[in-house]
């Protein structure tokens, strides 16, 4: 079976210490993400309170790091209600339809493994070469894609199914925002297809060791649609139309309480860590970095993934503090009018520079023709988008008089 | 092993497709289709087409139904539909008529077909071709067949336009659309039913 993809683990004999080799990794991916989530949401709650000059949870445990352990039992013991308008099964679906998305991504992420000299990601773990990642499908990073768009479901159920008005105008807003978002996304994301030439996540950072990142190869602007527009998907700040309390209350999960309300925070978080962990994949170069103490070079490459990481955690946790909230028209203003046509523009030039270097043109002629090209259909758009707008200024006049 | 998976890919492709045929809520029929959707995704995985399950994930499943479920909700169809009206006469007998002729077909085929009822199997696997499935997938559609893709971008585009242009009203000489006098201000508008179908 080719779904597994080049994990050299898997290519010999299956036997028990492969098996247990793969429920080991499974097991670590699992406990992580969990351990990571905790981290993440006292993280937050403390790094906001230092931006808004508070103290932030300070209580339970040393510098108030238990929290969220604290809140998760509590949440877990609290009375489970559901709505007597809901459609009961769609309700209690919804939750788990948000949560596994979350935790299935994060299979194909490598976070760690020897990348130097061509080696492919390769560790040898109890005898057995294998790679620091549970998953290497050949699809690749179009897993991630097809992961996220799973997740709109949890979101846009969860909505519909609570049988109350606040949930379903959450849930129609977020999924309509996470779709057009997800062109954008994927858009950027072809552009280091285009580079890596492969879609496999290995390959992808494998083909960053040498310091060649693909944020400098695909010339930055695939990097900038990418965080923006994950941003948006993870409806997180200054994106969080989805649940803007002053207009819907809590938005889709208006209605959900206890364990299942605990489940949409956890998905939401670990959202935001496998984001991270993908743009780190993508475009930082991953695992790869430095080896600084030749001893024990194993210890390296997984640091220098969490460091990475925690910057995007950092960055994500500076935007809420520090942006409001957009209006929905901007949102989609921004998706469907900046983003898409701006990352479709870059994706061809992209594609136009890799065929001048098979073709061997002068490869600054073609960054000249290209970004000529792009500028006049970004005029062109603009012209379009401003012509529309007075029209329909000029039709408002009209029948206000 | 194979046979094990298709098997059981195949109990959930078809139990979602009745399921898409009995649930009375419209929700629950779309979910139903998703559950289809899932279990072809995971046969083509089972024939080495990765690609072609992952894009079954994100165009259909991710994105197509997604559209469905928002129409029905923004309509407000998603109660029980009365099923005891039939908007074309005749529409009952006639399904039940064109459905087992189309049924006994493709038994007959399946009995009588020499080198199974597709013909001699193909494959776009990377074992048969060499080099991996995405390539030798956009090896086909954009070397060897671009004419029919460019073909194909075009009369999507055509029906872009042509979706915009009935969905925007306009206001004086031209007026390509006639105004229709509903009577029942909750059905949707012609324009509606366009960009769903």
């Amino acid at each position: 079976m080719m779904i597994l993809g080049t994990d050299p683990l898997l290519s010999g004999n299956v036997d028990l210490t492969v098996v247990l080799i793969v429920l080991m990794k499974v097991g670590i991916a699992f406990v992580f993400l969990l351990v990571a989530v905790m981290l993440m949401i006292w993280f937050e709650r403390k790094l906001i309170s230092d931006m808004q000059n508070r103290i932030g949870p300070s209580v339970a445990g040393p510098w108030g790091i238990l929290q969220t352990l604290a809140d998760g039992i509590k949440l877990f013991f609290k009375e489970d209600l559901i709505p007597e308008r809901s459609d009961r099964f769609v309700f209690k679906l919804a939750p788990y339809l948000s949560l596994i998305p979350a935790f299935l991504v994060f299979a194909i992420v490598p976070i760690g493994g020897d990348f130097r000299n061509d080696n492919g990601g390769v560790v040898t773990w109890f005898g057995r070469e294998t790679l620091v990642q549970v998953a290497d499908p050949p699809i690749g990073v179009l897993f991630f894609l097809a992961m996220s768009s799973i997740a709109v479901y949890g979101v846009m159920l969860a909505g519909w199914s609570s049988g109350s008005k606040y949930p379903l105008l959450g849930a129609v807003r977020s999924s309509a925002q996470m779709i057009s978002y997800e062109a954008a996304l994927g858009l950027s994301i072809a552009t280091v297809f285009l580079m890596s030439g492969t879609l496999s996540t290995n390959g992808i950072v494998s083909g960053q060791s040498t310091w060649n990142w693909n944020l400098v190869t695909t010339g930055v602007v695939p990097f900038i649609i990418f965080v923006i527009a994950g941003t948006a998907e993870l409806n997180r700040p200054p994106f969080d139309l989805v649940e803007a309390e002053q207009e819907l209350v809590g938005g889709f999960h208006t209605e959900y309480s206890a364990l299942r309300f605990a489940l949409f925070f956890l998905a939401e978080f670990m959202n935001v860590i496998t984001m991270s962990a993908i743009a780190v994949t993508l475009f930082l170069g991953g695992p790869n970095g430095p080896i600084l103490i030749e001893a024990i070079p194993w210890i390296w490459p997984p640091i220098w993934f969490f460091l990475k990481v925690g910057v995007f955690l950092f960055v994500f946790v500076w935007l809420r503090a520090t942006l409001p909230r957009l209006r929905y028209d901007q949102l989609m203003d921004l998706g469907w009018k900046v983003l898409i046509p701006a990352s479709l523009g870059w994706f061809l030039l992209i594609a136009a520079l890799n065929i001048a270097n098979d073709q061997g043109w002068q490869s600054w002629i073609v960054i000249l023709v290209g970004l000529t090209a792009i500028s006049v259909g970004a005029l062109a758009l603009m012209a379009a988008i401003r012509k529309a707008k007075m029209q329909r200024a000029s039709q408002a006049f009209e029948e206000a008089n | 092993m194979e046979l094990a998976v298709f098997i059981i890919c195949s109990a959930i492709v078809l139990s979602g497709a009745l399921g898409v045929l009995i649930a009375n809520n419209p929700v629950h029929a779309a979910l139903f289709l998703v559950e289809t959707l899932f279990g072809i995704a995971v046969l083509f995985i089972l024939l080495d087409a990765t690609f072609l399950a992952a894009v079954q994930v994100v165009v259909y499943a991710g994105a197509i139904v997604i559209l469905f479920l928002f129409v029905i909700m923004l309509l407000g169809v998603d109660r029980a539909d009365d099923l005891g009206i039939e908007p074309i006469s005749g529409q009952r007998p006639l399904t039940i008529v064109i459905g087992s002729s189309i049924l006994g077909l493709m038994l007959t085929t399946l009995l009588i077909s020499v080198s199974g009822p597709t013909g001699t199997s193909t494959s776009v696997s990377e074992v048969s071709l060499g080099g991996t499935n995405t390539k030798n997938l956009g090896g086909t559609l954009f070397h060897d067949h671009l004419f029919a893709v460019e073909l194909t971008a075009l009369l999507l585009t055509v029906a872009i336009v042509g979706a915009i242009a009935l969905a925007r009203r306009l206001k004086g000489p031209l007026q390509p659309i006639p105004i229709l006098e509903t009577t029942n201000d909750e059905r949707p508008s012609p324009e509606d039913n366009g960009d769903v179908e």
